[in-house]
């Protein structure tokens, strides 16, 4: 085989061509919550930002997390996300501007904080190890005995902190007549 | 193994488009969208260098932290949208350019 004069550049392995769809789907997902006019295109985005980000959670190997991520973001908050929407739609739609009167701003702010982001991001020099996780090693088990020994006073808090902010969401979405 | 500066890049996207629907949004609701973005970048980044950190399946936790994160986030979703279903009922709007009773 005659030498090249220049290296070849790697080829993207699998993991990588698959990563780039989904983190295209968030992106495209999350722009939709941003800039769709009718909100309920905005909640389709969300799911879909939602979906995506699961989706790399599993490429990083953090499958429970993945899971927790379509049954908490996508089951449940999308739900209530779609139900506050139809309870509270009414004049809402129509011919007024998706944005408020601050969006100008907002747009210069958030454009400022991206490139700072990206900045950071790019220019910090991240140790590194990326070890490989091999077969048999489990990570969930291993999930489960670190909330039920070391993190397990946080666990209870966290239970707790949940009743009580469903038990407020209650009394505060009750009608009062 | 994707490298972890994508990781990164794409949460700072996420977190940016978050930022924006927090800001500039009109109504109540995107907003509390916008905040559900910011938190889903923050565990993006959570579990990214939880992968890249030393002993990935001994050091959990980056992981344990992405699942208090989607926890806290489930019941601030929860208080959100009853204050802001409380909030229609008293005024009849979620719009929020109209909701400056505290302006001066």
């Amino acid at each position: 085989m005659p030498e090249l004069p220049f290296p070849l550049p790697p080829l993207p392995t699998v993991q990588q061509v698959v990563f780039v769809g989904i983190a295209l789907l968030t992106v495209v997902g999350s722009l939709a919550v941003v800039l769709a006019r009718n909100l309920f295109h905005s909640a389709l985005g969300l799911v879909a930002a939602f979906f995506g980000a699961a989706g790399v959670y599993i490429i990083a190997e953090a499958e429970f997390i993945g899971v927790s991520q379509v049954l908490v973001y996508v089951g449940a908050i999308s739900t209530l996300i779609t139900f506050a929407i139809m309870l509270t739609r009414g004049m809402m739609f129509g011919a007024t501007s998706p944005r408020n009167r601050q969006s100008g701003t907002a747009a210069i702010i958030t454009s400022l904080t991206f490139i700072v982001l990206m900045a950071l991001m790019n220019g910090i020099k991240w140790p590194q190890a990326s070890e490989p996780i091999v077969d048999g090693q489990a990570i969930i088990a291993g999930l489960g005995r670190a909330f039920v020994t070391e993190y397990i006073i946080p666990f209870e808090l966290l239970a707790l902190l949940l009743l009580v902010a469903l038990a407020g969401a209650i009394v505060l979405a009750k009608d009062r007549n | 193994m994707v490298p972890l500066n994508w990781y990164l890049i794409l949460s700072a996207f996420v977190f940016s488009a978050g930022l924006y629907a927090a800001l500039g949004r009109r109504n109540a609701i995107a907003v509390l969208m916008g905040i559900e973005l910011m938190l889903n970048a923050a565990n993006i980044n959570l579990v990214a260098f939880w992968r890249f950190g030393v002993t990935p399946a001994e050091n959990l936790d980056g992981q344990i932290f992405a699942l208090f994160v989607i926890a806290v986030a489930a019941a601030e979703v929860a208080i959100g949208l009853a204050l802001i279903i409380s909030v229609y009922r008293n005024r009849r709007t979620v719009n929020l350019d109209d909701l400056d009773l505290l302006k001066g």
